[in-house]
Formats: structure tokens, C-alpha cells, sequence
């Protein structure tokens, strides 16, 4: 069976054509196909182990760290293969942004969290201007405007997240990678966020994994439902059951797994 | 209302005897963190008492002047206390890079992991070799080589402070490899997931967010380095005079000690005990530094 159902109307940035990844023989997630739309919000919803975070590491070729990771297919930014041989991985990172499942700060100053990226990417501009307008975007400002010089790792886990969203925002990329940027969140930091997904879409892609199906439908234009089945190995295998317009996804899908899934009834 | 019998109750009480154990372990940690302590402060009492005698006669001039004539009567150790900083510098100034390098050559992914591990013992290996076995070498095979080619005439500052470097190297090298490989992956994720390289997320991220591990390893070093006497001893010269040449022979306050203490006697033990007791001091202080510059690091 093949799913390629893509984001129709408008442009796509990032094609994923038969996309196979590995951990050293164990293939994790298989098959896939799927397009995202350009200044959308696409989300991706599935039960644990489905490969969600995987794939998303795949889009800016982060699995490079894991030695026994292996990709099958092709996966083109703006028609650009990802992992052809000739592309520089950090200059791809410098293009998709990501935001981390669990808030990973550097042990450096607040200030320096965001300036640290902005750095190394080569920016020139008013480097307080910047930390202050990043760190407005994720909502932090007033809560560490006081506090800019002190250790980032001393802010609770949910403002360290915020941290994290403003430092990926700071080096201004073209894509944003969310993996569960909620989950460490408070209902009203997870607003925040949320409004401030609704504010980047004007000028990034973001692709967002999320567990909590109310987001999913609140900040996503297209959802993409993907789930495990147990291959005759008996490893566990993710796919992609159904990707479509997210008003689709929870009030008309196609599969009954989607149904079942979106509307808690999920084995 | 009735009591409840220990069977019934939801939450079982601890075991008395479980109780009782942690009591007898707790007092007997305490009882032997407190030897180490006493037997410290009991050294450095014994030492102390032994150098009054010095002390009073002298006081601090001892630390200034240059000769040492036992036969005179008179002491300073101000040639030992420079050889013994300076040898100990000049040591860190070549094992410290060295040692970080080849702490990052071992945590990163160059080699396959089982090479990888074979190195990382063989570096642990160097810690283990005697301290009169570099001495040896030093005499026989570095002092001859450096020889050829620099003006050095025999033992001196440099062949010593080269394997003092040589000795401190694997204890900087282990000490800063954990300290690196300690430092979460998810660090080095967050950084290469900004776009840096592999070497600004080693250079921006891992090595400072390691570095309070790696300056303990430095400082032990350090400790390791003043205090280090056989080898020293056998390569440094044993000359009571202060040479700015690295090629000169010179001294350091143990080597002093080992070389004296045999056929001491009277004032000569007590001035003896009067280095040991400014040894120790140096190497305190270095401590407290140390600490106070973790704390600082562990703080931003
Ligand atoms: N570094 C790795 N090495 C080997 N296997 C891995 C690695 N990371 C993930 N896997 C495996 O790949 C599969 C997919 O994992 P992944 O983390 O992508 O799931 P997920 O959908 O993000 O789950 P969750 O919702 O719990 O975060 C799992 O079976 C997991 O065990
Ligand atoms: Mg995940």
C-alpha cells in the first residue's frame, strides 16, 4: 500500500519519495511519502514508537549523529535532494530549525543560549535586538527580561522549552522541526506556543509532533496519522496510515485507524 | 477506633532491622571520613611542630633566600620553591593541550569503538608506570636526545619538566575524557541542530560545559606535578641556584627533601619540615583555586 497524498493546493518545500529509515538492520519507518506545504503547519499524530521523531530528524539530516542510521529514498528540500553526497549537512541545519521532545539548554547564560546561534550562523545585526524580539516570540521575555545573564538551566522546564524556541527562531530558518515542543508545558505556556506557531507560519514551514490531538487540530492546516504494525520479524514498524487537510483528518478520514485514533478510541 | 496490627495496614512499616543497618552504616562512614580528616590535620600538626625550630630562626625569610649551607647554618628554599612552580608550569603549559586533545581524539567517533578502548587503556597505562621507571628513560634515552640538539649539558629544568608533562598527561587526558563524555548528547543535538559544526558544538558547547570536570583534571595534575619527587629528582640537576635557562639545572622543594633527609640532622630536619610545610601550602592553595574557579565556571 502506498500513501502519496500531498498537500495539494499550495507549494510543497520538502518531498518524501519511498522514504525507508534504518537503525542498522531494525527498519523503524517505511515507505513513506509525503509532501509539506509551505508556510503551513503540518502535524504529525501517532502512538509511541511510531517513528514520528525519526522522520523528523530526517528533514534536517540530524540522524547523521546516530552511526547506525540509514536512509532509503529521497527527500528534497525545494527540489534539492537532501542527502545527495555534495550537501553540507550544517548548511541544511542552518535552513530547518528543531526544537527538541525534551528542553535541552545549553549550560550557558540566557542571552547566550540565543546569541550562540545566531552567532555561528554569521549574524551581524544588534545582537540585543535580536535576543530580545526571539525571546518575545516564545513568550519568555518578561518572565527573564531581569535575568538575561543568568544560567539558562536555572529557568523551569517549561521556560527552558520556551528558551529552546527562541534560540531555534533567533537563527531565523526557513523550516521549523517541532518535536512535542508542549509536552514539558503549562495550559498557558502551551498557548503561548501556540499563538506563536499561528505567528510563524507567515514566514516559516513548521512540521510539529504532538501527542495532544486538541493541538493538532488548533495549529494544524494539514495532520499526517502514521502508526506501527508488527512485521513477521517481529519488529515494530512505522508507516504512514493517512496525511491530509487536518479538518479531514478528524472529521472525515478515509481509514478506520485514523477515526479510532483521533477520537481516543485507539487500542 | 481500633489500632491497626503491622499485617493490615496499607503502607508497611520499615523493618527494624532494616532501620538499624542504615544507622551502623551511616556512623561508620562518618567515623572513617572523620580518620581521613584527623590523620590530615595529624601530618600536617607532626610537620608544623618539626618546623618551629626553622620557623622562629628564620621566619620568612627562609622563603627568599638562596643558599643552603647546612654547614653555615643557613636555609632558604627560594630556588626550590621557583624550580618547583616553574617545572610544574611549564609541565601543564605542554600536558594541558595535549591532554585535551587526546581527550577529544577518544570521545569523538574517529576510531571504531574497539580501537578506540584500546587506546583509552593505553593511555590509562602511562598513568601506571613507576615514577623511577620516567626517571630512568629520562636519564638514559631523553637527556642524551635532547642533547643533540639543544644546549643542554645534562640533567636540567627542561628533561624534567618534559616528563613531568609526560606523567601528568594521562591523568589530564582520562580526567577530561569522562568530563566530555558526561556532557549529555542532547548538548551537542541542540548545537549541530543550529547549524554548528562538529567542532564549534565541541569547542562552544561540549568542551565549556565540561570544563569544570576538566579543570579538576588539570589540578590534580597540578597537585600531582609539585609534588612528584623521583623522577624530578633524577633529571632536574639538584642545583640550589635560581637559572631563568630551562636548560640549567635547577631544583624543587621535594627533590630537596629526598635529597637531604638522609643524612639530616638538628636544624637542618627542622628547615627540611619548614619546605615540606610550604610544599604543602603551594599545593593548597592550588586546591582552593581550583575549587573556587569550578564554582565560578558551574555558576554561568
Ligand atoms: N537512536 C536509535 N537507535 C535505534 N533505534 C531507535 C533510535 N531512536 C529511535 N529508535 C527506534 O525507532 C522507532 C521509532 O522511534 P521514534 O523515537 O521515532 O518514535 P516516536 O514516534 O517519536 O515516539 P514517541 O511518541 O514516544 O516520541 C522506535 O522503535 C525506537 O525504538
Ligand atoms: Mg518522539
Amino acid at each position: 500500500m502506498i500513501n502519496h497524498q500531498s498537500a495539494k493546493q499550495t507549494e510543497a518545500v520538502i518531498k518524501t519519495e519511498n522514504v525507508n529509515v534504518y537503525y542498522g538492520n531494525f527498519l523503524a519507518v517505511a515507505g513513506i511519502y509525503l509532501d509539506i506545504a509551505k508556510n503551513q503547519v503540518t502535524a504529525f499524530i501517532g502512538p509511541s514508537g511510531c517513528g514520528k521523531s525519526t522522520l523528523l530528524r530526517c528533514y534536517n539530516r540530524l540522524n547523521d549523529l546516530i552511526p547506525s542510521f540509514k536512509l532509503q529514498g529521497a527527500i528534497t528540500y525545494h527540489n534539492q535532494n537532501l542527502y545527495a553526497p555534495e550537501i553540507d549537512p550544517v548548511q541544511v541545519r542552518r535552513r530547518i530549525g528543531m526544537v527538541f521532545q525534551r528542553p535541552n539548554p545549553f549550560p550557558k547564560s540566557i542571552y547566550e543560549n540565543i546569541a550562540f546561534g545566531a552567532r555561528i550562523n554569521g549574524y551581524q545585526g544588534d545582537m540585543d535586538e535580536l535576543v530580545e524580539k526571539s525571546l518575545r516570540q516564545a513568550a519568555l521575555w518578561d518572565e527573564v527580561k531581569d535575568k538575561l545573564r543568568q544560567s539558562g538551566l536555572a529557568l523551569s522546564g517549561g521556560q527552558q522549552q520556551r528558551l529552546c524556541i527562541a534560540r531555534t527562531v533567533a537563527i531565523q530558518p526557513d523550516v521549523v522541526l517541532m518535536d512535542e515542543p508542549c509536552s514539558a508545558l503549562d495550559p498557558i505556556s502551551t498557548l503561548k506556543v501556540e499563538e506563536l506557531i499561528h505567528q510563524l507560519k507567515e514566514n516559516y514551514t513548521i512540521i510539529i509532533v504532538t501527542h495532544n490531538m486538541q493541538q493538532a487540530s488548533r495549529v494544524a492546516d494539514y495532520t499526517a496519522f502514521f502508526n506501527v504494525r508488527t512485521t513477521e520479524k517481529g519488529d515494530r514498524q512505522g508507516y504512514l496510515v493517512e496525511y491530509d487537510r487536518t479538518e479531514k483528518i478528524f472529521q472525515n478520514p478515509k481509514e478506520e485507524a485514523t477515526q479510532q485514533y483521533v477520537s481516543g478510541r485507539f487500542g | 477506633m481500633t489500632s491497626l496490627s503491622d499485617s493490615s495496614k496499607i503502607i508497611k512499616p520499615r523493618p527494624v532491622n532494616e532501620r538499624y543497618l542504615d544507622n551502623v552504616f551511616k556512623w561508620t562512614a562518618q567515623i572513617f571520613a572523620l580518620t581521613i580528616a584527623l590523620v590530615l590535620i595529624w601530618i600536617t600538626v607532626q610537620v608544623a611542630i618539626a618546623a618551629v625550630p626553622a620557623i622562629k630562626q628564620f621566619g620568612l625569610n627562609f622563603l627568599f633566600q638562596s643558599s643552603w649551607n647546612p654547614v653555615k647554618s643557613e636555609y632558604g628554599v627560594w630556588p626550590a620553591i621557583y624550580g618547583t612552580i616553574v617545572s610544574s608550569f611549564i609541565a601543564l603549559l605542554i600536558a594541558v593541550p595535549i591532554g585535551i586533545g587526546v581527550a577529544l581524539f577518544l570521545s569523538e567517533d574517529y576510531l571504531p569503538p574497539s580501537i578506540q578502548r584500546i587506546f583509552v587503556f593505553l593511555v590509562e597505562l602511562l598513568a601506571a608506570i613507576p615514577s623511577v621507571v620516567y626517571g630512568l628513560w629520562g636519564i638514559f634515552v631523553l637527556i642524551p636526545f635532547l642533547k643533540n640538539f639543544t644546549p643542554l649539558k645534562g640533567p636540567g629544568m627542561l628533561p624534567a619538566a618534559l616528563i613531568l608533562a609526560l606523567m601528568v598527561l594521562p591523568v589530564i587526558a582520562a580526567i577530561s575524557r569522562d568530563a566530555i563524555t558526561n556532557v549529555p548528547e542532547s548538548l551537542r543535538q541542540a548545537a549541530v541542530g543550529l547549524g554548528a559544526t562538529r567542532w564549534e558544538a565541541i569547542l562552544q558547547i561540549m568542551l565549556p560545559a565540561a570544563s569544570s570536570g576538566i579543570i579538576g583534571g588539570v589540578m590534580l595534575a597540578l597537585g600531582r606535578a609539585l609534588g612528584e619527587t623521583m623522577a624530578v629528582t633524577m633529571l632536574i640537576g639538584n642545583s640550589n641556584k635560581v637559572s631563568l635557562s630551562i636548560f640549567a639545572p635547577s631544583n624543587t622543594i621535594s627533590s630537596l627533601l629526598t635529597n637531604q633527609f638522609a643524612e639530616a640532622s638538628g636544624m637542618q630536619v627542622s628547615a627540611l619540615m619548614y619546605a615540606a610545610l610550604i610544599l604543602f601550602a603551594i599545593t593548597l592553595v592550588v586546591n582552593i583555586l581550583a575549587q573556587v574557579l569550578v564554582k565560578r565556571l558551574q555558576k554561568i
